[in-house]
C-alpha cells in the first residue's frame, strides 16, 4: 500500500517537473547552506587558528597597536616603533622569562632575474631564541637546515619560494638570492605550515637583516614568553601597566599592544559565531520559506486534483488513503529537496576548499563531510515537508466525494 | 433492516443551502435497485438527476429519508467505511471519464483495488483480464492523453468493474463519445448486465434509455415524475 502511494506521490512530483523544482529551492537553499557551513566550518576554523599558531599558550606578542589594523608586515606602518628601550623594559617585569625582538619586513627578493616581493624575518642570534621561534612558530625543515647562531649571508625560505612560478626557476637548495643587492644563499627550505605568511616568507639572522636594511634601534613586534601559561594575563596587564607608564599614556589611549593567545582564540571564536549564526540563520528562514512553498503548492495540487479525490473516494478511498497520498507527497517534496541542498552543500563546500587551496597554494582548507550530518539535514526537510503537507493534506482527505467530483 | 434489495432510497430529499435560501434539489425519492435490474435515471438538464446519482451512488447523504445500501443505511455508517462498501458494491463511470492523468491505463484500472488492499499480483493479474475484457490490452501502458475518448470510457468500465461490484452506476457514459463510440460502451453495458451485473444508467437522453433500459425512473423538477418499466417490449407505467 505504502509503496504505491510513494509511487503515486513520485509519478505527481515528477509530472509536476520544473514547479516541483522551484517549490523546493527554498529547502534546497537551507538545507545546502547549514550541510555546506558544518562542512567547511571546522576547516576553516583549523585553518584561522593556524594563522594564529605562533601564539602558543605562554606567548605574549607587543606590537605598535597602529599595525593592527595594517595589513601588512606587523610594525611596518606604526607611527612609533617598538626600540630596545622597550624591549629592556618589558623584560624587567616579573613573570617574563624571555623577549625576543623581531623584525618581518616585506622585501624586494630577485632570482633568476626575477623580483618579487617577500616577507623577510629575522632569526634571533642566540640559540635559545632560536629554538623557541622555531618552536612557537611550528617551522620545521624540508630540506637543508635552520639558521644557527653565528650564520651569515644564509637564509632559510619557506615552502612557496620553491614553486616554479614564483621565480620562473625553482630556487633550490645553494640557489642565491638577491636582496638589497646582496646575495644570500639559501640553507633551507621549509615544510609548509598553516601559516600562510610564513610560507612566503624568507628568513635570515637578525644582524644580516638590520644590516642591509640599515635598521639600529627599531624592532617590529616581541615575542614574550611568559614563565607559565597560567601567568599570561596577568603579566600582559603588567607589560601594559609599565609601558603605559613609559610612555605617559592613559589606559585606552596606548600606540600599543599586547596580544595574548585568549584574546585572540576569542576573537576568532567570536566571528565564527557570528558567520555560523548568521548562514543558520538564513538557513532558518530558507527552510521556513521552503516549507511554504511545498505548503503552497501542495494546496494548489489540492485544488487542482479535487476530482482525483473525488474518484480515488468513490472507488473506495478511506480518508486516511488520502492523507497518506497527500503527506508522502509532500513529504517527498521536502526530502528531495534535503537531498538535492546536501548535495549542493558538500559540492559547494568542495569547490570552496578546492578554490582557497589552490588559490593559496596549500591543503589550507578541509572539507569534512559528516555523513550523520547529512542524514539529519534530509530527515529533517523531509519532516518539514510533511510538516507543511499536513494542513492541505488534511483539507484533501476531508473532501466530500459528491463535492469533489463536482469541481 | 434487512432487505434483498441493493439499494433503496426511502422519502429522500436532498436540501442544499444556497446563501439565506435552502434550495430543495430532490424531494421525497423513492427509488429501489434490485439485483440484475438495468435502471436508468432520466431527466432533464436541472431536474435534480445528478443529485438523485450521488444519492443513489451513496456519494451524498439524504437531508431527509434514508438510504441503504445492501441494508445497511448510510447515514449510520463512517465516511471511511461507507468509501470501502460503496467501492465494493458500486462501480462508476462517469460521464467526463475522471481517469487520474497520471496514471497509465492498466494503473487506473487497479486503483480500486490498491484501496481495498488487494495484494499487487493479484491485482495487476485482474487489470491485465479487465483491459482486455473492454478490448485494451495493448494500451495497458497509456496515458489518458494517448487514449481516445471511447478508449478512456472502456478503461473507465475496466476501473467500474475491478472489485467485481454488483452495481455499475454509469452517469451519462456516453455524453462526451460519438454514437459509434456510444454505442460501444452500451454495449458493453449491457453485456454486463446479461452477466449478472445490475446496471443504473443516468441520462438525459429519452431513447438511450429506453432502448437499454428496462425501468426508467423520471426525474422533474427534483421529484420522482413517473417510473416506466419495460413489459415485452412495451413501456409501461407503474408509479406516478
Amino acid at each position: 500500500m505504502l509503496k504505491d502511494y510513494f509511487l503515486m506521490a513520485l509519478d505527481n512530483i515528477k509530472h509536476r517537473g520544473l514547479r516541483s523544482w522551484l517549490t523546493m529551492i527554498g529547502i534546497f537553499i537551507g538545507i545546502a547552506g547549514v550541510v555546506s557551513l558544518i562542512s567547511l566550518g571546522q576547516g576553516l576554523e583549523e585553518a584561522v587558528i593556524g594563522q594564529f599558531k605562533s601564539l602558543s599558550a605562554d606567548t605574549l606578542i607587543v606590537q605598535s597597536s597602529s599595525s593592527a589594523s595594517y595589513l601588512g608586515p606587523p610594525g611596518t606602518g606604526a607611527v612609533r616603533k617598538l626600540n630596545e628601550h622597550d624591549l629592556e623594559l618589558i623584560k624587567s617585569v616579573p613573570g617574563v622569562k624571555m623577549a625576543i625582538p623581531r623584525l618581518i619586513r616585506s622585501v624586494k627578493i630577485e632570482y633568476n632575474n626575477v623580483a618579487g616581493f617577500k616577507y623577510l624575518a629575522s632569526i634571533p642570534d642566540n640559540q635559545e631564541q632560536i629554538n623557541y621561534i622555531y618552536n612557537i612558530a611550528d617551522l620545521k625543515i624540508y630540506e637543508g637546515r635552520l639558521i644557527k647562531p653565528g650564520d651569515k649571508k644564509k637564509i632559510l625560505i619557506g615552502a612557496d619560494f620553491i614553486k616554479k612560478e614564483q621565480f620562473g626557476k625553482e630556487v633550490k637548495l645553494g640557489s642565491n638570492l638577491k636582496i638589497q643587492g646582496q646575495s644570500f644563499e639559501v640553507i633551507g627550505i621549509l615544510d609548509k605550515t598553516s601559516s600562510l605568511e610564513i610560507n612566503n616568507a624568507a628568513l635570515m639572522p637578525e644582524s644580516d637583516l638590520k644590516e642591509i636594511l640599515n635598521i639600529t634601534d627599531e624592532i617590529d613586534l616581541i615575542a614574550v614568553k611568559v614563565v607559565s601559561k597560567e601567568r599570561v594575563e596577568e603579566t600582559a596587564e603588567l607589560i601594559k601597566r609599565k609601558m603605559r607608564r613609559d610612555r605617559n599614556q592613559k589606559e585606552g589611549e596606548e600606540d600599543f599592544s599586547v596580544q595574548t593567545p585568549i584574546r585572540a582564540f576569542e576573537a576568532i571564536t567570536t566571528v565564527f559565531n557570528i558567520v555560523n549564526l548568521v548562514v543558520i540563520g538564513i538557513a532558518i528562514v530558507s527552510l521556513f520559506v521552503g516549507g511554504v512553498g511545498i505548503a503552497n503548492t501542495m494546496y494548489t495540487s489540492v485544488l487542482e486534483r479535487y476530482k482525483e479525490i473525488g474518484v480515488m473516494k468513490a472507488v473506495g478511498a478511506r480518508n486516511s488513503d488520502i492523507l497518506q497520498i497527500f503527506l508522502i507527497e509532500s513529504g517527498l517534496l521536502g526530502l528531495a529537496g534535503g537531498i538535492v541542498g546536501a548535495i549542493l552543500g558538500i559540492s559547494f563546500a568542495l569547490f570552496v576548499s578546492f578554490a582557497a587551496n589552490s588559490y593559496f597554494g596549500q591543503e589550507l582548507l578541509a572539507v569534512q563531510i559528516s555523513y550523520p550530518l547529512i542524514l539529519l539535514s534530509i530527515s529533517f526537510s523531509f519532516l518539514i515537508g510533511i510538516l507543511s503537507g499536513l494542513s492541505p493534506a488534511y483539507q484533501a482527505s476531508q473532501l466530500k466525494p459528491v463535492q469533489a467530483l463536482r469541481a | 433492516m434487512k432487505e434483498k434489495s441493493l439499494i433503496i432510497l426511502k422519502d429522500v430529499a436532498r436540501y442544499y443551502q444556497l446563501g439565506d435560501e435552502i434550495v430543495k434539489a430532490v424531494d421525497g425519492l423513492n427509488i429501489k435497485v434490485n439485483s440484475g435490474d438495468f435502471i436508468a435515471i432520466m431527466g432533464p438538464s436541472g431536474s435534480g438527476k445528478s443529485t438523485t446519482m450521488n444519492l443513489v451512488g451513496s456519494l451524498d447523504l439524504a437531508t431527509k429519508g434514508a438510504i441503504y445500501l445492501r441494508g445497511i443505511n448510510i447515514e449510520e455508517l463512517h465516511e471511511s467505511d461507507l468509501a470501502q462498501i460503496r467501492g465494493r458494491v458500486i462501480g462508476f463511470i462517469f460521464q467526463s471519464f475522471n481517469l487520474i492523468p497520471n496514471l497509465t491505463a492498466k494503473e487506473n484500472v487497479m486503483l480500486p483495488m490498491l484501496f481495498h488492499e488487494i495484494e499487487s499480483d493479484v491485482r495487476e493479474a485482474r487489470a491485465d483480464e479487465l483491459l482486455k475484457l473492454v478490448g485494451l490490452e495493448d494500451r495497458a501502458e497509456h496515458h489518458p492523453n494517448q487514449l481516445s475518448g471511447g478508449e478512456q470510457q472502456r478503461v473507465a468500465i475496466a476501473r467500474a468493474l475491478a472489485n467485481n461490484p454488483e452495481v455499475i452506476l454509469a452517469d451519462e457514459p456516453t455524453g462526451n463519445l460519438d454514437t459509434k463510440a456510444g454505442e460501444i460502451i452500451m454495449q458493453y453495458l449491457e453485456k454486463l448486465n446479461k452477466e449478472g451485473k445490475t446496471i443504473i444508467l443516468v441520462t438525459h437522453d429519452s431513447n438511450l434509455a429506453q432502448k437499454h433500459a428496462r425501468i426508467i425512473y423520471h426525474i422533474r423538477d427534483g421529484r420522482l415524475e413517473k417510473v416506466t418499466k419495460k413489459i415485452k417490449g412495451k413501456w409501461f407505467v407503474v408509479h406516478n
